[in-house]
């Protein structure tokens, strides 16, 4: 089940204040010392219970966070050696999403806090459980 | 010769008024609005203070009588307790675990509900309300107290208990209990007394409190069963004075209905979220369990909580839409959050392990639906792999939901091999939460948790590494330096039970206490 992003909806100040009430964001991007936030997650494998964080350069190329982050982060699977990067699908918030693994974050237009899902077909897990 | 006329002594009641009443004065330097400055904020309207009424009827000078005489036997007890090694009868070391996650991730908030609820005190103009939120007040700072006791027994023997206050301010899964009570704090005195006299301590207080004091029964733990006799009577004086609270309010004004139903949505999500933590505690931290989660949460909040819900609907409350998908979650969220716990187990001031066959087979028999289809397999194969000397520690920080702080490890209602993502935007700035629940909140309020301290986030940011920490040397080790920050005292606190030193040293006490040799 695809999930799709809410809305864009206008949002007014909502929060019931006795002095205004405007705060920066804990997490803005200039707070990462030039780095960004990526998470990613792996479709049909909640052997890691939640998606990753990565927190990277903008300038980092996607066939690094294929080929070092991930490998990293996801090796412990055995379905790891069996996937294919070739075959893989991306989501990213949810909707069908392509890269060029010759460019970087940047490049592909990834931005802070963005989130990317990636299915292996074929992949279902430990025993099929989506482990 | 003079008569010695007997004083008629009050009736419990007059005591009550003379007690609780006119005790308050109109202000005449300074404007009401002035002195009581929180009084109207929120939009909440009253008009009559004085309609408030205390069903306990208890009175300043009976309240320090009981609770004297109540502690009194509490600390005979903890005494009994620590002078007879009572802490080597318990059913198994693995136990001690639940203690720790109570004394780190709840007495803690006790003491900010004693805050809290001292506040409250303070901000309401009515004095009916006042005195029961002095003497909620009082109680928690003593539950706090007698909690940090009767665990420090705990603290001379085994890892993990030394630095709770410490820890609730950095660790990564005690920012949510945090969370939750700084988000309560933070509001008007009306939201907070939703958010914790009515939603926290009505509607779901026994999915906390009668989980861990059994489970203390179940798992010879006398120090904590006796404190948990102890809070009980204050319990039920909560109990009775979020419910008071919540008909006070829906009384006074009609328009205070809509304001009560949104909170009431916001803070029943928000509980339930924290309580995630106390569904794994049941469902595999007790060596000997006292009932599954899913059965805790079928009589203690489908049965009680739809009875209160069918009692509020008189004045126009509904049930809370996001609670519809938990009759589903309930099959699922022990066990999603143990697994997180056993694959974050290196940075998490508790043992984490793997059920062995006979737990397998107790859990199936409790979630035929979805234990052997779902979990199973994982936990097997990760117990198979930790016993060829490959135990699955995650190593890199995981995704964590904006608002209730819990890693994105909850699956889509309908769906649960699918996780699911919500997202978010505000001004210019992702946000992604687990959970319709927790995506209606934020939205509601995003200027609120745009703020949020995210442990990843702060982490990634370089605030979680001790004081003069250099992350560019060669060789920087951000985990090892962000458990010196927490005050983790590295391979002893954390990582598996199997190997563990509580583990050796409960076994050799043991074994010193119940063998000659």
């Amino acid at each position: 089940m695809t999930v799709a992003p809410t809305d864009k909806k206008e949002t007014n100040m909502a929060v019931q204040a006795l002095k205004e009430y405007k705060f920066p964001p804990a997490d803005a991007q200039e707070k990462f010392h030039g780095a960004q936030l990526l998470y990613v997650g792996w479709d049909d494998h909640l052997m890691f219970c939640a998606p990753f964080a990565y927190c990277l350069p903008p300038n980092t190329p996607f066939s690094e966070l294929c080929q070092k982050f991930m490998p990293h982060s996801f090796g412990y699977h055995p379905d790891w050696k069996s996937v294919d990067f070739s075959k893989v699908t991306w989501l990213k918030s949810g909707q069908p999403w392509q890269p060029d693994m010759s460019k970087t974050l940047a490049e592909l237009g990834l931005k802070h806090k963005d989130m990317l899902r990636f299915q292996t077909p074929g992949l279902k897990g430990i025993d099929g459980s989506c482990s | 010769m003079d008569m010695n006329v007997k004083k008629k002594k009050l009736g419990l009641k007059e005591k009550y008024a003379h007690m609780t009443r006119g005790l308050d004065w109109e202000t005449s330097y300074q404007p009401m609005d002035k002195v009581f400055p929180q009084a109207k904020f929120e939009g909440i309207k009253i008009h009559d203070w004085d309609k408030w009424e205390d069903p306990f009827r208890l009175t300043m000078d009976a309240y320090w009588k009981y609770q004297a005489e109540k502690e009194r036997k509490l600390y005979a007890v903890l005494d009994a307790f620590a002078q007879n090694n009572g802490h080597l009868g318990i059913t198994d070391a693995r136990y001690l675990n639940a203690v720790k996650l109570f004394l780190t991730g709840i007495s803690p908030l006790e003491y900010v509900a004693h805050r809290g609820f001292a506040a409250a005190g303070r901000n309401f103009p009515g004095v009916g309300p006042r005195v029961a939120c002095l003497m909620q007040s009082v109680d928690e700072i003593r539950h706090a107290q007698t909690q940090i006791h009767a665990i420090s027994n705990y603290n001379k023997h085994y890892d993990g208990f030394h630095d709770f206050k410490h820890m609730l301010e950095r660790v990564w899964y005690l920012s949510v209990p945090k969370s939750f009570f700084d988000d309560a704090f933070s509001a008007g005195p009306f939201e907070w007394m939703i958010a914790i006299g009515f939603s926290f301590e009505y509607v779901l207080t026994n999915l906390l409190f009668v989980p861990f004091m059994s489970g203390a029964a179940y798992n010879g733990d006398m120090a904590t069963v006796t404190f948990g006799f102890s809070a009980q009577s204050d319990e039920a004086r909560h109990m009775t004075l979020g419910l008071e609270c919540i008909k006070f309010m829906l009384e006074q004004d009609p328009d205070n209905l809509p304001i009560v139903q949104k909170w009431i949505d916001k803070w029943a999500w928000r509980g339930i979220r924290v309580l995630s933590l106390v569904g794994m505690m049941m469902d595999y931290m007790l060596p000997k369990r006292v009932m599954s989660w899913k059965e805790a949460w079928e009589i203690y909040f489908e049965q009680n909580g739809g009875a209160l819900f069918a009692d509020l609907a008189r004045y126009g409350i509904k049930v809370p839409e996001c609670l519809t998908q938990c009759s589903e979650d309930k099959e699922h969220i022990s066990h999603q959050a143990w697994a997180t716990f056993y694959q974050y187990g290196g940075a998490a001031a508790f043992h984490t392990w793997m059920p062995n066959d006979e737990e397998m087979d107790w859990l199936s028999a409790k979630y035929p639906n979805t234990f052997d289809k779902y979990y199973r397999a994982r936990f097997t194969y990760w117990r198979d792999e930790a016993e060829k000397g490959n135990r699955f520690y995650s190593n890199t920080l995981p995704m964590l939901c904006q608002v209730c702080q819990i890693p994105m490890i909850f699956t889509e209602p309908g769906d649960p091999t699918t996780l699911c993502y919500r997202e978010s935007e505000y001004e210019g700035e992702k946000y992604h939460t687990c959970s319709d629940g927790c995506q209606h909140i934020f939205d509601n309020e995003p200027e609120k948790y745009a703020q949020a301290w995210l442990p990843v986030h702060q982490i990634y940011q370089g605030n979680c590494f001790p004081e003069g920490t250099d992350p560019t040397v060669e060789g920087f080790d951000p985990l090892a330096a962000v458990l010196d920050w927490y005050h983790f005292n590295n391979g002893h606190d954390n990582l598996d039970f199997e190997g563990s030193r509580d583990q050796a040293n409960f076994a050799a006490w043991r074994g010193m206490a119940t063998k000659n040799t």
